[in-house]
């Protein structure tokens, strides 16, 4: 690597500003903070959700989806949810996993995975909220 | 480099198997660890959407599952791990905004964490019985 300001083409300012490949080296990191910012306040609320729906039976699981802030809201959830487990299997697998080829399909498996399941689960909830 | 007469005096790095985690170190990995227990907790959440569009019968056996006493196993140590990962997450948000590093506020967090994490289970679990 060539780090010495002496041998490096970049210049001091592009250094400093810390812009990786395609300038989104700290994109990862960021979007792993925010998607973790944005589940407190929905955990809060899924948790409080299930207290609610604990013992309740199907009538009451329809009544509670085709409800639209609880439809937003299981949406956001899986879409936020996955996407923050997606980047920490990532970071999980890249830490753990050594061979170049076997992380590489690792990493892209449970991207794909997560997002599949995740895009099975928006559509289960979009059936009960808009199904007669 | 050292004398031959003296092989000791270096420091050694602490080997993993007999160097005895600090406790900010153990929460550290257990927050990787419930991590990835909360990403397979997403299959149980995945199924229960998924039955919940396929009828009455499918969600169901769903809740029949969850309801034995393996399924409120399983929710327990999700409800557990998802309290940990929270709060030691919000921790790690403060870090992440520079405060916090002082071994004295370290040591703090980590009981905080601990106790908050605790509290919030029981709570949960009383309210849910």
């Amino acid at each position: 690597m060539a780090t010495s300001p002496q041998t490096s083409l970049r210049s001091p300012l592009g250094r400093v500003r810390g812009l990786g490949s395609a300038k989104e080296g700290t994109h990862h990191w960021w979007a792993q903070r925010v998607t973790a910012v944005a589940l407190i306040p929905i955990t809060a609320w899924i948790v409080y959700s299930l207290l609610s729906l604990a013992g309740g039976d199907y009538i009451d699981y329809l009544g509670w989806v085709r409800n639209p802030v609880n439809s937003t809201l299981i949406i956001l959830l899986v879409a936020v949810g996955f996407h923050h487990a997606q980047l920490g299997l990532q970071v999980v697998i890249e830490d753990y996993v050594s061979g170049h080829a076997l992380r590489v399909v690792s990493v892209l498996a449970v991207k794909l995975l997560c997002a599949a399941l995740a895009a099975l689960c928006i559509v289960s909830v979009l059936i009960v909220a808009f199904g007669g | 480099m050292a004398s031959a007469t003296k092989p000791h005096s270096r420091p050694l790095s602490p080997h993993l198997q007999v160097y005895r985690l600090p406790l900010t170190a153990i929460l550290s990995i257990t927050h990787r660890i419930t991590g990835i227990g909360l990403s397979l907790g997403l299959l149980l959440l995945t199924w229960w959407l998924v039955a919940g569009a396929y009828g009455q019968g499918p969600y169901e056996t769903f809740q029949t599952v969850l309801t034995s006493w393996f399924g409120q196993l399983v929710l327990f140590g999700f409800s557990v791990a998802l309290y940990f990962h929270l709060c030691n997450g919000i921790r790690h948000l403060f870090w992440d905004a520079g405060k916090g590093f002082e071994i004295g506020a370290t040591q703090r967090a980590n009981l905080i964490v601990l106790a908050a994490a605790t509290v919030l289970t029981v709570l949960t679990w009383l309210l849910a019985i």
